[in-house]
């Protein structure tokens, strides 16, 4: 019981950073494809103002996940960071180079600073959730044997699941930032920036339900377990994505941008959730199940407990936080 | 028994060779060096900006207020470069160490799960604090910004006890070589925990502080010696001063602290080879087979410093078999370098005391003469040379253990071939992103000069965002 609440509770936190902190990286893979420095003034600016006062606490719940997964799954983690550290560390590198290098463009002033900032900000956004991705296609399909560095470095994470995977987070996080920024971009008055992103959030969340289906036949080949779990038990919540995001679809046609958020989200963490219950009761497929990994009861009833005592601050915390820059144009305007 | 709580049979044959065990110590020892001096200055800054912050609110100078903005501004890049370089430290700890986590990481998790929420905390309020400058009223605005002091403080506060349970493990039961129980509370709330914790808050105000008052000291250094830079001086310099007392009294403490518990760390960091009484106090030297040599002693120094008494046994590193050494030479000059960083520090305090002293006699504003403000602008980077010093002591006294008596490095770093590639890569990024670091925040400096007397009207022209 205890176990698997500290899994609910570290799902949770995947799931925040999947919608939250995936769409910023999402937002920085627009800014990559808005073109020229001139005719993509306007899409950049508006990415800036809209990820630039979140991002940081967003990025929080990756560190969240992780001190969830090494305090409450100890022999997972190790696991999981020896065996795949080639992709780990390149998207900790990549994680660097975003956050750095959009703070850097922030605070300049000459083009082509901005550009070589833009640059490495844009091009880190695509290829970190990529990384992230093929790490959870490794886990997902049984690749990760427990011990340390007992899997194989390279096929660990470079084979056919890991790569649905990557390119999977990839389509979806660029989905999730597409719909979001609808809604910014309405709310500041901007209703022909709203209507290109609306086209962009539908060509992505086309490409997403394309990729998802190729991934049909790609999981039955390459990672049997997991197609058996996805097309049995998890059956519900893959129908639940691919209809959220079908509505989804048609709201963004009828221009009902703030719902349409909603349904994205429901898209993208149904299919984070039935990658869970496909998996479930195994945490590392093939070898170690959650009862298995799970760190003592006194850890998990310290660690839970601190967490909900810190939610009770968190939680109006960040309703502030969102709150404060989801309202509408400031009510002292600073001159810029 | 000489260490903790038993030494543990070591694992099956490891395949680790030399080199990648040198690339994971030269990695995760670099990454953390660069992530100290940002995060000293993300638990200072925001607490030197509110200062300045509260008394332009308060007397409307805006000399204050245009500080407050443009620290705000420097907070803002720096807190996005420490909020990532911290971020890697945690991945590492898995890529690098899957040994340590893998049989540890539930122990230690504790303080970790804290510090996230703590960090998570400041992350809120610093978007809220910096976003919203212009769109709150000044009070409320201010207000926004003591969550940020507060949680970078208890965030220091968590990590460092993470890091003083590898110096004192507790809080669990080892049988066989599996951990049948644990305490998070007392692993977390070690004995080493009070002393490591409290240096460490104070070294950040101090880095924070003198680094800040440096950059002024150069400016005012070259004849610009309006109110707003003496206000960026003397501000964050006063509260550079008033720490630097504390600051040597708990790093007796600290010491002191090593004597009872870590003997082996206090050796090297002194470099006592025998075990006795009547130990000298040896400043500088070159580690030999016996001693150190070409050393400065002070007879009894030692002895008098942890028993105040010169017949004080201080144990020496003949009690610990010569495997188990730390490094004597790094550990004792990293030693007596922040010590000796620390004296400059208090002294340059006591400088400002006396002339805040001269001035009540004399009357007029402080004066700040050329050779007190060419000292001053070496407080910064002597302040940086004392936290990595110290911060050397801690890591490279508790060698060849990982968790001190407990686990050895070498049974901890991840098996994997090809870390020195990703040392070399990690290397790379960091280069870059230090170069970048350093032009940003100096084209921040420069990119809007601040006029002689700032009026009212100038204030708000510079961005915070």
């Amino acid at each position: 019981m205890l176990v698997d609440a500290a899994l609910a509770v570290m799902w949770v936190g995947l799931t925040c950073y999947a919608l939250f902190g995936g769409a910023d990286f999402g937002a920085g893979v627009w800014d990559l494809l808005s073109g020229g420095a001139e005719r993509g003034r306007e899409r950049r600016r508006l990415i800036e103002h809209s990820i630039g006062p979140v991002w940081e606490a967003n990025h929080v719940w990756l560190i969240f996940v992780v001190v969830m997964l090494w305090s409450a799954f100890s022999p997972v983690f190790a696991a999981v960071m020896s065996t795949l550290y080639i992709p780990l560390t390149l998207a900790a590198l990549g994680i660097i180079a975003r956050g750095a290098a959009f703070a850097f463009r922030k605070a300049s002033t000459e083009l082509w600073q901005q550009r070589l900032f833009g640059a490495c900000f844009a091009l880190s956004s695509l290829l970190t959730p990529f990384f992230l991705g093929t790490v959870a296609g490794g886990v997902a399909s049984g690749r990760v044997p427990p011990g340390l560095a007992r899997g194989d470095v390279v096929t660990g994470w470079l084979n056919p699941t890991s790569l649905l995977g990557g390119v999977l987070a990839v389509v979806t996080c660029a989905h999730l930032a597409a719909v979001y920024l609808c809604a910014d971009a309405d709310r500041e008055g901007r209703p022909e920036l709203a209507s290109a992103f609306a086209r962009d959030a539908v060509i992505s969340g086309v490409a997403a339900g394309v990729v998802a289906l190729a991934g049909i036949g790609v999981l039955h080949a390459d990672a049997p377990r997991l197609f058996h779990g996805l097309t049995h038990r998890a059956l519900p919540l893959v129908v639940l994505s691919a209809v959220a995001g079908l509505t989804g679809l048609a709201l963004l046609a009828r221009r009902r941008f703030v719902t349409a958020r909603g349904a994205a989200a429901v898209a993208v963490a149904a299919i984070l959730w039935a990658w869970g219950a496909a998996q479930y009761p195994a945490m590392l497929v093939g070898s170690t199940t959650v009862a298995q990994a799970a760190a003592h009861g006194s850890v998990l009833t310290a660690v839970l407990a601190s967490l909900g005592v810190g939610a009770v601050v968190l939680v109006p915390s960040l309703w502030l936080l969102y709150a404060t820059f989801q309202r509408g144009a400031p009510e002292h305007p600073s001159p810029r | 028994m000489l260490f903790g709580p038993g030494v543990l049979a070591v694992d099956a044959v490891r395949r680790v060779s030399e080199s990648d065990l040198a690339a994971a110590r030269a990695q995760m020892g670099f990454s953390l060096a660069w992530h100290i001096i940002v995060a000293c200055i993300g638990v200072g800054l925001p607490a030197l900006t509110l200062l300045a912050e509260w008394y332009g609110i308060r007397t409307g100078d805006p000399a204050h207020r245009l500080l407050a903005r443009r620290w705000a501004r420097a907070m803002g890049v720096l807190f996005a470069v420490g909020a990532v370089s911290g971020t890697i430290l945690s991945f590492e700890m898995g890529l690098l160490w899957p040994g340590l986590m893998g049989r540890f990481g539930q122990v230690v998790g504790l303080p970790f799960a804290l510090e996230g929420i703590a960090f998570f905390l400041e992350a809120i309020f610093l978007g809220i604090y910096l976003y919203a400058w212009d769109r709150l009223p000044p009070r409320r605005h201010l207000l926004t910004g003591i969550p940020i002091v507060i949680a970078g403080t208890v965030s220091a506060f968590f990590v460092v006890c993470a890091n003083a349970w590898m110096n004192q493990p507790r809080g669990f039961t080892l049988r066989d070589g599996r951990i049948v129980h644990v305490d998070p509370w007392a692993a977390m709330l070690n004995p080493a925990g009070p002393p490591q914790t409290v240096h460490m808050i104070l070294a950040a105000f101090m880095v924070a502080s003198f680094l800040t008052a440096a950059v002024y000291a150069v400016a005012l250094l070259r004849g610009r010696r309006d109110a707003y830079h003496r206000a960026g001086f003397f501000l964050p310099f006063t509260l550079g001063a008033i720490v630097a007392p504390f600051q040597i009294v708990v790093g007796d403490w600290a010491a002191r602290f090593l004597s009872g518990y870590q003997p082996a760390k206090l050796a090297a960091a002194e470099g006592v080879y025998r075990t006795g009484s009547h130990v000298p106090l040896t400043i500088g030297g070159v580690a030999g087979d016996h001693g150190l040599k070409y050393g400065l002693e002070i007879p009894n120094g030692l002895s008098l410093l942890v028993g105040y008494s010169p017949g004080t046994v201080v144990r020496g590193l003949d009690r610990v078999p010569p495997a188990l050494r730390p490094p004597v030479t790094g550990v004792h000059w990293a030693f007596d370098l922040m010590v000796a960083a620390g004296f400059f520090l208090l002294f340059m305090g006591v400088w400002l005391l006396w002339q805040w002293w001269r001035r009540r006699r004399t009357g007029g504003e402080l004066s700040t003469p050329r050779p007190f403000l060419a000292l001053a602008a070496l407080t910064g980077p002597a302040a940086v040379v004392a936290l990595e010093c110290g911060w050397s002591v801690t890591e490279l006294g508790r060698q060849p253990w990982i968790v001190y008596g407990v686990m050895s490095v070498r049974d901890a770093v991840n098996p994997a071939p090809g870390l020195m590639t990703g040392l070399w890569l990690v290397l790379a990024v960091y280069a870059a992103m230090t170069v970048a670091t350093v032009y940003v925040l100096r084209r921040l400096a420069r990119g809007t000069p601040v006029p002689q007397a700032p009026q009212e009207g100038d204030v708000a022209r510079y961005p915070v965002v």
